[in-house]
């Protein structure tokens, strides 16, 4: 999933200060997951901005609204006739909502709640850890299935640096080093070969090599 | 001024080769790097000048490594994959060799965490292992990553570094293997206090045959204090100082802790000069290259052999 973390509230109310009028949008897909940005942290999110506006006497009003998915616009399209009824858009998606919902509502601004953070996976209640950096060309079939470009803080392709110890990365000792368990992984699985092989220089323009990456599938593109 | 790399005809010539370590300043002056030549020449064949070690900003490795060769030394030009691209790291190899720099030391740098710009972006585009193989067909071949052909090829004696001392124990004569087989001409060691894990690795280096295919300097580090010592053990993560050499360091008054540590400096370097595949010591004296002579003399080292100039 895509996780996201709440921004601080003082950056949220700097944002929010010229508007009384606002539509609070959460999204039930990743940040719903992930506890960012889902039904319930819109309420807590929009009760806050009514409670800062109580205290401090000024009058507003706060819609929430939490549509499925942020990022596709047949859910988008539950906010038309709404949307144009307040001044500015909370959105509480990731990045890639906050975006395609300012696509569909050309006049409005919409400006972000969420800090997006990673594409990673739930470890454990309240744990979540980052595991893929979306490089276009997935190397994991190689590396035991553990991807030493999100997972090694150097990003090494040919084994773990100098700074390897008692399994953990010398950067963040909360961190398991990536290739310690990428060559624990392929020795279980009896590949060690794969460890004495060179891995040429990735291919980044797969990541970033002209803007922003499209993918154009002609089997899904229905007329109408 | 010698055409080719010092530190390639000494180890050439089974001569037991002897390289320092200079760390340029944090700031212009080029006079730092001129008197920490002046110190190292007569005693070293070769200097290595680090690469904004730690991930802090200081002099370049390039400016500082063609100021050395102004004085007549023999530098080796430490390269770090953190900083640049493969299209600055592939320019500055033909710039390195242009200037007249006749070895590099290919790394990936310490992580940019550690240093004073932490909010810097790590490029790693390449590894070290990909950059030491880079550079080997840039010079072997006149070709550049994608193949593309060279007017003239840089002319450089390609270095790579281990450590025996980081995790998987295992796995690192296989990572050695591999910077070997990606072109590796010598390698130069983390510092070593544990005489008796280097040797367990060596032993395992000798095995694979590794010793007859690129030449291994062992990297000696003086401890100038407990302190030193201790801190090296505790904070510095894939360095080895085991409680026996922290111990000597604490047993002895605090003002001739120094000469303590140059004492275990001067047993090291006489324990690599007797273990087979070793071909040879790199001292690197943090901020204290003045040592650097004495640690030589009294390894027995001194004078350095002279090799036939152009």
């Amino acid at each position: 999933m895509i996780t996201a973390e709440r921004k601080p509230m003082a950056e949220i109310r700097a944002m929010l200060a010229p508007y009384r009028k606002i539509l609070v949008v959460g999204c039930g897909s990743c940040v719903a997951e992930c506890a960012s940005g889902g039904e319930k942290e819109v309420g807590l999110l929009a009760s806050a901005l009514r409670m800062d506006a109580k205290i401090e006497g000024r009058t507003i009003e706060v819609r929430e609204m939490t549509i499925d998915r942020q990022c596709v616009y047949e859910f988008i399209d539950q906010l038309t006739g709404i949307a144009d009824r307040y001044e500015i858009i909370l959105s509480l998606g990731c990045g890639a909502g906050v975006q395609a919902v300012a696509e569909v509502f050309p006049k409005m601004l919409v400006i972000p709640a969420l800090n997006t953070t990673f594409i990673g996976e739930t470890k454990e209640p309240g744990l979540w850890v980052e595991n893929c950096r979306a490089c276009g060309d997935c190397k994991l079939g190689y590396f035991a299935a553990v991807c030493p470009v999100t997972r090694c803080a150097k990003g090494l392709f040919n084994g773990p640096c100098g700074g390897s110890k008692n399994g953990v990365c010398e950067v963040d000792p909360d961190s398991p080093c990536a290739w310690q368990l990428i060559i624990e992984r392929l020795e279980n699985a009896g590949r060690s070969d794969l460890l004495e092989a060179i891995y040429p220089p990735a291919d980044w323009s797969r990541q970033q090599g002209k803007g922003p990456k499209k993918i154009v599938r002609e089997d899904q593109r229905s007329e109408g | 001024m010698k055409a080719d790399s010092n530190l390639k005809s000494i180890l050439a010539n089974n001569n037991f080769a002897v390289t320092a370590e200079c760390g340029p300043p944090k700031g212009a002056d080029p006079g730092v790097i001129r008197k920490k030549g002046a110190v190292l020449k007569d005693h070293v064949d070769s200097v290595n000048v680090t690469d904004n070690q730690t991930g802090a900003v200081r002099l370049s490795s390039m400016a500082a490594c063609a100021i050395l060769k102004q004085e007549g030394l023999d530098p080796v030009l430490q390269m770090v994959t953190r900083d640049r691209n493969r299209i600055a790291l592939q320019s500055d190899v033909l710039g390195a060799s242009s200037l007249g720099i006749r070895n590099i030391l290919c790394l990936s740098g310490d992580h940019q965490s550690f240093g004073n710009q932490k909010e810097a972006k790590g490029v790693f585009d390449l590894d070290s292992i990909q950059f030491v193989q880079a550079v080997r067909r840039m010079r072997d071949e006149g070709r550049i990553i994608g193949g593309e052909q060279l007017s003239d090829p840089p002319r450089l004696f390609i270095g790579a570094v281990a450590n025996p001392f980081a995790d998987p124990f295992d796995y690192r004569v296989v990572r050695l293997a591999k910077k070997v087989a990606a072109g590796a001409e010598f390698i130069q060691t983390q510092c070593i206090y544990n005489l008796k894990r280097f040797a367990e690795w060596m032993r395992q280096v000798r095995e694979r045959g590794l010793d007859k295919k690129v030449f291994i300097l062992g990297g000696v580090t003086p401890l100038k204090s407990v302190r030193m010592a201790e801190y090296m053990s505790r904070q510095v993560a894939g360095m080895d100082v085991p409680d026996g050499i922290i111990n000597r360091m604490r047993g002895v008054d605090p003002k001739d802790q120094r000469r303590e540590g140059i004492r275990i400096a001067v047993e090291t370097v006489g324990a690599l000069k007797e273990m087979e595949g070793v071909h040879g010591v790199h001292i690197m004296a943090i901020e204290w290259e003045d040592v650097v002579p004495q640690i030589v003399e009294e390894a027995g080292l001194y004078p350095r052999p002279r090799t036939s100039e152009e």
